[in-house]
């Protein structure tokens, strides 16, 4: 069994021979450390006066870029928010908005 | 004591199946290949092995289940020819980068069109740059042969890739021959079980296969491709040695046929190099130095072992079983004749073209493309590249 792969150590400047044999990544959880939120061409902002804490954009995000705690949603994780637009569509209070850019 | 049989090239390779005793092969029956996974059904059916048998919808889904078993950490195989094999594509390059060694059963035959379910090489040789290993058998001897040692192949750490076994269709697949099989524990103990050190369904080590890979990492992919498939020379022969010592029977790269001092060659690949053999045998008889070269492994191509068992020869006739439509040669001839190049080689090389959606080639085109290679090598005949053998004119 393999050691889980440091993706941090996998970039655009390795080797190719310190890739894995099939670009297999070991370890789970690897998206969590690749920045993707660049592919964004349009950004969701939050209007806080608006958002009643209902929490339906949560489960709505597929990219999992809506942190809740203490049962309160916090700001975009826009490391990871690829700007889909799906959370201003459910929002029931016009709370989210789209704006164009990253 | 191995077991004498009689049996066609599809049953020798049913019986290897059965012997390996696989953990899942996913298949969609296709002439000639329909009886490996016929036959293997009959054996689940009848309690002699507990493979899981997939009845896919198409040859698409049959690579697809077969790499995603194996992924998941599975010994997977399937069998197919012909546009079963082209209907594949787009899943044998995802099988190969992946790093995934599923062995598949292939059994020659051309592609559609025009339609014809007899033998050529149109539908693997389509597949050579796919990246998977590719081997070819002579008889059904060597199917089973290869078949066997195709697993220990595929799956060495210095390899893993998918493994291409082929047999020439209704020729070696369907005519029954005599055979030497290997017992049941012995086959089992060579193959051994697959162990992979990686494989989706381990809870210990969650794991991708298969990520996104644009420029940054594509080349450095493909060099990792590339080294794997070189290393697989060594292993094959490895592999053959030890196969040596269960069965008796020794395998290379190529065979080489009357080569010790030959200087009129024909290097061929499957079924028809026996028909060779006997023009080799005639001409010997009556004093001409022909020697013959099967080639066994086309994928990884022995380029430069080949070129060295061609230095002495005077002319070379390169025999393609498959159409590249480049104008010029097929893909042996290319492959070989580039390789003949690098090395310096200054002999009279000549590629053609036989078999063709299964085509005759009989002992007496072979001697006559013998006697062409005397004539081309003496002047007395204008030399011609890219011929037809056996096209009416």
């Amino acid at each position: 069994m393999s050691k889980a792969t440091d993706v941090t150590k996998i970039n655009e400047k390795s080797p190719y021979y310190d890739i894995t044999p099939g670009n297999q990544i070991y370890g789970g959880g690897g998206a969590r450390k690749f920045t993707t939120g660049e592919w964004r061409t349009e950004t969701p902002v939050v209007d806080w006066d608006k958002c009643t804490q209902c929490l339906l954009c949560t489960p709505c995000c597929p990219d999992s870029s809506i942190p809740v705690k203490d049962g309160k949603r916090e700001d975009f994780d826009y490391d990871h928010c690829k700007g889909c637009g799906i959370c201003a569509k459910v929002c029931p209070f016009k709370a989210i908005t789209m704006k164009e850019g990253i | 004591m191995s077991i004498r049989e009689r049996m066609s090239g599809n049953e020798a390779v049913a019986y290897a199946i059965r012997q390996v005793n696989p953990d899942v092969m996913a298949a969609f029956p296709i002439t000639p290949s329909t009886e490996i996974p016929q036959m293997v059904s009959t054996f689940i059916a009848n309690g002699d092995i507990d493979t899981e048998f997939i009845p896919v919808e198409s040859e698409h889904s049959s690579m697809s289940a077969t790499m995603g078993a194996c992924a998941a950490g599975a010994r997977a195989i399937t069998a197919t020819s012909s546009c079963g094999l082209a209907f594949m594509w787009e899943v044998l390059y995802v099988a190969a980068s992946d790093r995934l060694p599923v062995v598949m059963a292939v059994v020659n035959r051309a592609l559609t069109g025009p339609i014809n379910i007899n033998c050529d090489h149109s539908d693997s040789m389509g597949a050579r740059d796919s990246g998977w290993l590719q081997i070819y058998a002579e008889t059904n001897q060597e199917a089973y042969d290869n078949y066997i040692q195709s697993f220990r192949i595929a799956e060495h750490p210095d390899v893993k890739l998918p493994m291409m076994v082929c047999q020439d269709g209704f020729i070696t697949s369907h005519a029954v021959m005599n055979i030497e099989l290997i017992e049941d524990e012995k086959v089992k103990s060579f193959v051994g079980s697959y162990e992979p050190e990686n494989y989706l369904l381990n809870p210990e080590m969650p794991m991708a296969i298969g990520p996104y890979a644009n420029s940054p990492f594509y080349m450095e992919t493909k060099m990792n491709q590339r080294i794997a498939m070189k290393n697989a020379k060594k292993v094959i022969l490895d592999v053959a040695k030890e196969f040596e010592k269960i069965s008796g029977r020794s395998y290379g790269l190529f065979e080489e046929y009357h080569m010790e001092d030959a200087e009129y060659v024909i290097v061929i690949m499957g079924s028809a190099a026996g028909t060779t053999k006997d023009a080799v045998d005639e001409l010997r008889a009556k004093g001409v130095k022909a020697g013959m070269i099967k080639v066994r492994v086309f994928r990884p191509f022995p380029g430069e072992e080949l070129a060295a068992a061609l230095k002495d020869a005077k002319a070379i006739a390169i025999m393609d079983r498959a159409e590249s439509f480049s104008g010029m040669g097929g893909p042996l001839g290319s492959e070989l004749k580039a390789a003949l190049m690098d090395a310096g080689c200054k002999a009279t090389v000549v590629n053609n073209f036989y078999g063709i959606g299964g085509r005759d080639y009989t002992v007496e085109d072979a001697e006559a493309i013998y006697n062409d290679l005397m004539e081309f090598e003496a002047g007395t005949k204008p030399f011609k590249q890219f011929r037809y053998i056996g096209l009416r004119k």
